[in-house]
């Protein structure tokens, strides 16, 4: 089983950080993982994505043609990666700021308020980990386990106080679908 | 999940490759997209553990003047730069060379020619392994394809360096520096002792101790007759490392029409789109050079007389293709595909581009 997956948004979003949590959930599973990130010289503002491919074989290429699942958190990458979504995969998207919706009727498409949701749980740095519950709900492909287990290791010691908090928003992101 | 697979960059690994291996000491100076190489030994601090240094030097010029001088003690010393700054450190290159020194050098490549982009690119592949500095030498250049090959190929480079007495370069690219998979490192192992380097290394300049004559390592010969010998020398060191060091991967190529050729974060790109093909029945192989100075001219010599033609896929306008050509030597057509800049192409780009040239392949 293989999942190709792409993550985009503004840099400062925490696409990047959302997909390492993937990729190191996706080794704690034992699973073959890539991670490969695409931003510009400025990493706040900017634009920046990143392919997830988690596979239980080994993975030929990092870089991607097409998408099993793309979680787009601006119009700019919905408008360039909707097209990119395999039929039948999935498009997830944050409607906070979005004015041109997502028209393709051959793939599952899934609204997630994530931007409200984070202003609800009063952090605003929450919103890539409800952004990777509702992803998680939508295709476990790692368990909650792996992802609690990894940002664990990954988190620095002094950090770890913010692990349930963590643990909450990935829970409030599988209530949104 | 076994405890020694982690989750890193290539760029990281290299760090921890070279601390591992016991390298003596790191001479760089930052550039996008490898920071990470100084970010992490400076994180790593081995200066506190097995004794390694490592120092952020003023330039890339101060950098491999760093290495010349380690180099020259017998030491494992290494730098890491990324293209404009290996274009600065073009002199020491040559100088190393020349001094028969070993040492290691890491080019995580970006797009040029000149200050060009912070994007993956591949178009060092000349400066590389046709020499970049003045003079009659080669270097041994590796290619790794991921991050498994980033840090074995740290150990394999200094082994290699050493067994002939030769600079040998890790030739990367921002994909495969920036990426992040699966990567089992070496087991640690010390820096070798004064005597072991006296032993392994009797040319290096150490002190002058009263039981040997002094060593004296030099570039400058003035008496021709005398440099002609001395070229000489590099030039049988080099058909040795031909003769025994070339290094390529085969892929599907037993019954394929098309060969791609391609190296680094591009093969992986090519073997998808080989994957897809060989899904509609379609018969392509790839042949992915390890090392691309010795190139495995042979092998691909061998490859055309059994194949249909030849598809060379780079990120720069066309370099490797004519140690290709080279090695076919007009038995069959070989087309090039190549994005610069920092473009990378994607699986089907490069079916697309191989299917223009050779339609027969479309079923």
């Amino acid at each position: 089983m293989k999942t190709e997956i792409i993550a985009a948004g503004f840099g400062g979003q925490g696409v990047l950080s959302m997909g390492k949590i993937l990729a190191y959930a996706g080794l704690i599973d034992d699973l073959e993982v890539t991670w490969m990130p695409s931003y510009g010289p400025e990493q706040r503002g900017g634009t920046a994505n990143v392919t997830v491919v988690i596979s239980d074989k080994p993975i030929s290429s990092p870089v991607l043609d097409s998408y099993d699942t793309a979680v787009v958190l601006n119009q700019q990458s919905l408008d360039k990666f909707e097209p990119k979504v395999k039929p039948g995969g999935s498009l997830i998207y944050d409607p906070y700021g979005i004015h041109r919706l997502p028209t393709r009727t051959d793939i599952n498409i899934y609204p997630v308020a994530a931007m409200d949701a984070a202003m609800e749980l009063k952090s605003a740095k929450s919103y890539n980990m409800i952004i990777l519950g509702a992803l998680l709900k939508i295709n476990p492909i790692v368990s909650i386990e792996s992802v609690m287990t990894g940002l664990k290791k990954t988190l620095p010691e002094r950090h770890h106080h913010l692990l349930p908090a963590n643990r909450e928003a990935i829970s409030r992101g599988m209530e949104l679908i | 999940m076994k405890e020694e697979v982690k989750l890193m960059k290539g760029n990281e690994a290299i760090a921890h490759a070279a601390v591992r291996y016991g390298c003596d000491g790191y001479f760089g100076y930052p550039i996008t997209p490898q920071s990470e190489v100084l970010e992490t030994l400076e994180a790593l601090m081995p200066w506190e553990t097995t004794g390694m240094v490592v120092l952020q030097a003023e330039s890339e010029v101060a950098s491999i003047n760093m290495v010349y001088g380690g180099a020259s003690t017998g030491k494992a010393v290494m730098t890491s730069s990324s293209s404009p700054g290996i274009s600065l450190m073009q002199e020491g290159m040559s100088y190393i060379a020349a001094g028969e020194l070993p040492a290691l050098v890491v080019n995580v490549m970006r797009g040029g020619p000149g200050l060009g982009t912070i994007q993956p690119s591949q178009s060092d592949y000349f400066q590389a392994t046709k020499g970049g500095g003045h003079g009659d030498y080669h270097y041994i250049v590796l290619a790794p394809s991921t991050v498994q090959e980033m840090a074995d190929f740290v150990a394999l480079g200094f082994d290699l360096a050493f067994k002939y007495r030769t600079p040998a370069m890790l030739l990367a690219d921002g994909i495969v520096g920036q990426m992040m998979e699966k990567v089992v490192l070496p087991e640690p192992r010390p820096r070798r002792t004064a005597e072991e380097i006296a032993r392994q290394c009797p040319w290096a300049v150490t002190g002058n101790p009263s039981d040997r004559k002094p060593n004296v390592l030099t570039t400058l010969e003035l008496e021709s007759d005398k440099m002609e010998v001395n070229n000489r020398r590099l030039q049988a060191t080099y058909r040795q490392i031909e003769q025994n060091e070339v290094r390529y991967q085969e892929y599907f190529t037993d019954d394929a029409e098309v060969v791609f050729v391609a190296f680094g974060s591009i093969a992986r790109i090519c073997l998808k789109a080989i994957e897809d093909a060989r899904g509609q029945g379609i018969k392509v192989g790839l042949l992915r050079p390890i090392t691309l100075w010795p190139f495995p001219t042979e092998e691909i010599s061998r490859l055309a007389n059994r194949v249909k033609g030849m598809m060379v896929v780079e990120l720069n306008a066309g370099q490797m293709i004519e140690d290709v050509k080279l090695a076919v030597e007009g038995r069959v057509p070989v087309y090039h595909y190549g994005r610069m800049g920092g473009v990378i192409p994607n699986p089907q780009e490069v079916f697309d581009a191989t299917l223009s040239h050779f339609p027969f392949l479309k079923k």
